[in-house]
């Protein structure tokens, strides 16, 4: 852990050009943040998809039949208090604390994953209960949407992981909390995007 | 504003180099790693070109089927490849990326930056965009090209190839195509709205920019968002045709209207993309030859504006026929009948930019003009579509095919061809032929209205659309036969375009650096346009800068050249003048400064060029066969190319270091 107080070369100066431009916020994160607005409209598309589907599926399972939903809660608020690592990572990085910003960001990875194996469990469970992809729309809809979100979870793991991996080398300094504060606008969105899935997937209650 | 100069780090120790980086700034190879968004731009405009050809000899296959009744030129499924194709190829390879390819040459130089925010995401949106094509058009020798139209219908293209519906993997191409060129088209969307918003000189507000500015901005906001839309109904169809899912298939309870609404979702914005660049050309053109300020400018933007909103509101009409209820089928013919105010405000605002100018009718000048004559007429047969009983009659008719070729060809690519009338000698330095020019616009425009005029009343009759013959005695077949005699002369027009540009190549005359006497920042600097665009970054004063550094007013309002713009004959100006001070004062003083082989000598740091956004697009369409054939093998190669592309590019810094 000795690197962490070593000098970081700045590698080139494309991490903080940003700071004159003509709005004042950075090109990088503007961007994400349109990158951000753009992916609403695609969870927006599935979730009316599934919202549109809900009871009219012509045969079960039903989500009354396979949602367990103390199980899914578990690993919601494990995805949620993921957030809240993040922020505490960020904080570490722009202090300069290196080793709490790696404790933070190790931690944030391993929340995002055990929300990931509690897809995969929950996955398998409704599958060996009957639902699959192609058993009625509720099978497709759901598994397609929790689907392609559990896909932008993965994504922001590794994403993590690499600025981890880039902190253990000394790569990561002070100069560049900006790319930390990056991948969280990322992790806050799949938060989001998740207490959305999860009010209006799980908790509504289903017609039939 | 990204280059900031005189930094001079050293070489990092722990710096990996995974490939040499490449450092031609000329040559072949260099246009394979530029980052340069100037040689991208013609990247794009040369790639959509040789799309547009290509779509052109569909769209003249499927006339010479269509000239008499009862045609054996093709075959019904070979017609219904070739609508396809030319619907798919002109939207997504022809109408998008030719607006992207002016917008990334003169975006910059417009606003008065050296580059695009993000130089090589750029380079990463036009290798998606030809790989994207070039995949689409592999179906045609791997198992099937796209023959479920442009829109792709359901449960038409959703059905699992078993149950037969459409033989081949056409669908699977169209789709995973689709998804691939839209990765291109959001990431270049993003690109331009940083680029606008974050780049911009000091002095360029929102309300200087030029207009075409503006309407990339709005068309790259209508890209970002409507692009998800389609993505993710394209990735329903997939899952539908290929893993058994039930999204729209009836007897599962799946209701494949939804695929209309997603589809449509995105393509009316889609028309908007479409048009509203076409908008922003004409618009930069008609001041410039009418010698007089852009009439309105606010309302122009804010209309523009106006466009993009009620665009995400209109989408139904495409869908009166299939049985909305009343309450939706009023909502949105409501919506359709109120889009066309901010359209007719624009066109008369461009009629009192005309009204009143000295005009000067060059072939660009010609090309807005009749962009405004053509536009309306498509605008008015737009708004019949709004009369919801006039529309059930002329749904899938050939009315609805005059329509919007009379707003996309007679709208966009008239503007386009006027975009490359007007900016062709800021990008290669040569004038093109004025006299071949007039020929080029007056056989566009009478092939044109040969073919698209007559479709309006064939449609009218009743003749459908998408069909690949007709019988006899209908009462079509003289209009038929003048439609497909206008598609030649069309192609005619076209040729000349080619023969211009060929001309204008090996024997054309040498253009100044402001040839039209124009009135934007990209006229103020040197042909060919130096890498870093500025040698200074300009401090913009007002709307129109460039005019009002070169002209003033008298005390009866009538212009008068400023001093430093030398003879009023001439074109040259202030022009000239700028181009020797930058000359000089750059060489003197940083002599040799980068060792990169940028800037030369001005010791400006230009982003460097890259490997990566090339090697990172190749895993694209690999991962796009190992989806549509189902081939998880194929899937790791492309996986393994992509995640190396992608940390190697976030690894490698922007601008290389300099080497001792």
């Amino acid at each position: 852990m000795t690197q962490a107080t070593l000098p970081v070369p700045q590698e080139g100066h494309h991490d903080d050009h940003g700071h004159d431009t003509a709005t004042g916020t950075t090109n990088t994160k503007l961007a994400m943040w349109v990158f951000l607005s753009s992916e609403c409209l695609f969870f927006g598309a599935f979730i009316a998809t599934y919202l549109l589907y809900r009871g009219r599926s012509v045969k079960g399972p039903t989500p009354r039949d396979v949602y367990n939903i103390p199980f899914t809660s578990v690993t919601s608020f494990i995805l949620l208090m993921s957030s809240l690592t993040m922020v505490l990572a960020l904080a570490a990085i722009q202090r300069g604390d290196h080793r709490r910003f790696r404790v933070w960001i190790i931690a944030t990875g391993l929340f995002g994953l055990t929300f990931i194996a509690g897809q995969i469990y929950e996955f398998t469970e409704f599958y060996r209960e009957g639902l699959s992809l192609s058993t009625n729309v509720f099978g497709s809809s759901f598994f397609v949407l929790t689907g392609i979100h559990g896909a932008h979870v993965t994504v922001g793991i590794i994403w993590l992981l690499s600025l981890w991996g880039l902190s253990m080398q000394g790569k990561l300094g002070v100069q560049h909390s900006e790319r930390v504060e990056i991948a969280g606008l990322y992790w806050h969105f799949v938060d989001v995007v998740w207490i959305v899935i999860f009010t209006v997937v799980y908790l509504i209650p289903p017609q039939k | 504003m990204t280059a900031v100069p005189e930094v001079i780090t050293p070489p990092s120790p722990h710096r990996v180099d995974l490939l040499r980086r490449p450092k031609a700034s000329r040559g072949f190879w260099s246009w394979f790693t530029t980052v340069d968004h100037k040689k991208i731009g013609v990247l794009y405009g040369a790639t959509a070109l040789v799309f547009f050809l290509i779509a052109g000899s569909e769209a003249l296959l499927i006339r010479l089927q269509l000239a008499g009744p009862n045609g054996t030129v093709l075959t019904a499924s070979q017609y219904n490849t070739l609508f396809t194709m030319h619907g798919t190829t002109m939207i997504f390879l022809v109408g998008m990326p030719l607006p992207v390819a002016l917008g990334n040459y003169f975006i910059p130089l417009m606003i008065g930056a050296r580059d695009v925010a993000f130089p090589r995401l750029n380079m990463f949106g036009y290798w998606v965009f030809l790989f994207g094509g070039l995949f689409i058009y592999s179906g045609f020798v791997l198992g099937g090209a796209p023959n479920g139209g442009w829109f792709g219908y359901t449960p038409l293209t959703s059905t699992p190839m078993s149950q037969g519906f459409l033989p081949g993997h056409g669908p699977d191409f169209w789709t995973v195509g689709l998804v691939m060129l839209g990765v291109g088209s959001v990431t270049s969307a993003i690109n331009f709205i940083v680029t606008i918003l974050n780049m911009r000189a000091p002095g360029m507000t929102l309300m200087r920019m030029p207009v075409f500015v503006w309407m990339m901005l709005v068309t790259a906001f209508l890209t970002a968002f409507a692009i998800p839309c389609v993505t993710a109904a394209l990735i329903m169809v997939f899952f539908d045709r290929n893993y058994g899912t039930n999204f729209f298939q009836a007897a599962s309870g799946g209701d494949p209207l939804l695929y209309q609404h997603l589809f449509w979702l995105f393509g009316h914005p889609e028309v908007y993309i479409l048009i509203l660049p076409g908008m922003g050309i004409v618009s930069e053109i008609l001041p410039t030859f009418a010698r007089k300020p852009l009439f309105g400018y606010a309302v122009i933007v804010f209309s523009g504006i106006a466009i993009g909103f009620l665009g995400w509101g209109v989408w139904a009409h495409h869908m009166f026929a299939t049985g909305l209820g009343p309450v939706a089928v009023s909502a949105f013919s409501l919506a359709t009948m109120l889009i066309a105010i901010p359209t007719g405000v624009k066109i008369f605002n461009w009629l009192g930019t005309v009204w009143g100018g000295s005009l000067r009718l060059k072939t660009p000048m010609l090309f807005a003009l009749g962009f405004i004559a053509m536009f309306t007429i498509g605008g008015l047969s737009g708004v019949t579509h709004s009369i919801v009983p006039a529309d059930t009659q002329q749904t899938d008719t050939y009315y609805v095919v005059a329509h919007f070729h009379y707003v996309l060809f007679g709208g966009l690519i008239f503007a386009i061809f006027g975009g490359f009338y007007y900016w062709w000698p800021k990008i290669f330095g040569r004038m093109l032929n004025e006299r071949m020019g007039k020929l080029n616009f007056w056989m566009l425009l009478i092939g044109f209205n040969l073919t698209f005029f007559p479709m309006h009343i064939l449609g009218l009759e009743g003749q459908p659309r998408r069909t690949y013959t007709y019988a006899s005695g209908m009462g079509w077949d003289n209009l038929n036969l003048l439609v497909s005699i206008g598609s030649f002369v069309i192609a005619f027009g076209v040729l000349v375009f080619i023969v211009n540009i060929i001309f204008s190549t090996l024997r054309g005359e040498k253009a100044t650096a402001d040839p039209w006497d124009a009135r934007t920042l990209e006229w103020s600097t040197p042909t060919p346009v130096p890498e870093y665009n500025f040698a200074e970054i300009p401090q913009v004063q007002a709307r129109d800068d460039f005019w009002h550094r070169k002209y003033t007013e008298d005390a009866e309002g009538r212009l008068v050249r400023l001093p430093s713009g030398g003879s009023d004959s001439g074109t040259m100006g202030a022009v000239a003048t700028l181009e020797v001070d930058e000359g000089s004062g750059g060489h003197g003083d940083t002599p040799g400064e980068n060792g990169d082989g940028h800037g030369d000598g001005h010791g400006i740091h230009m982003p460097s060029p890259s490997y990566y956004p090339f090697v990172m697009t190749l895993g694209l369409p690999i991962l796009g066969y190992a989806a549509v054939f189902k081939n998880p093998w194929l899937a790791i190669p492309g996986v393994l190319i992509l995640v190396f592309g992608m940390y190697a590019w976030a690894i490698e810094p922007g601008t290389a270091e300099d080497e001792s």
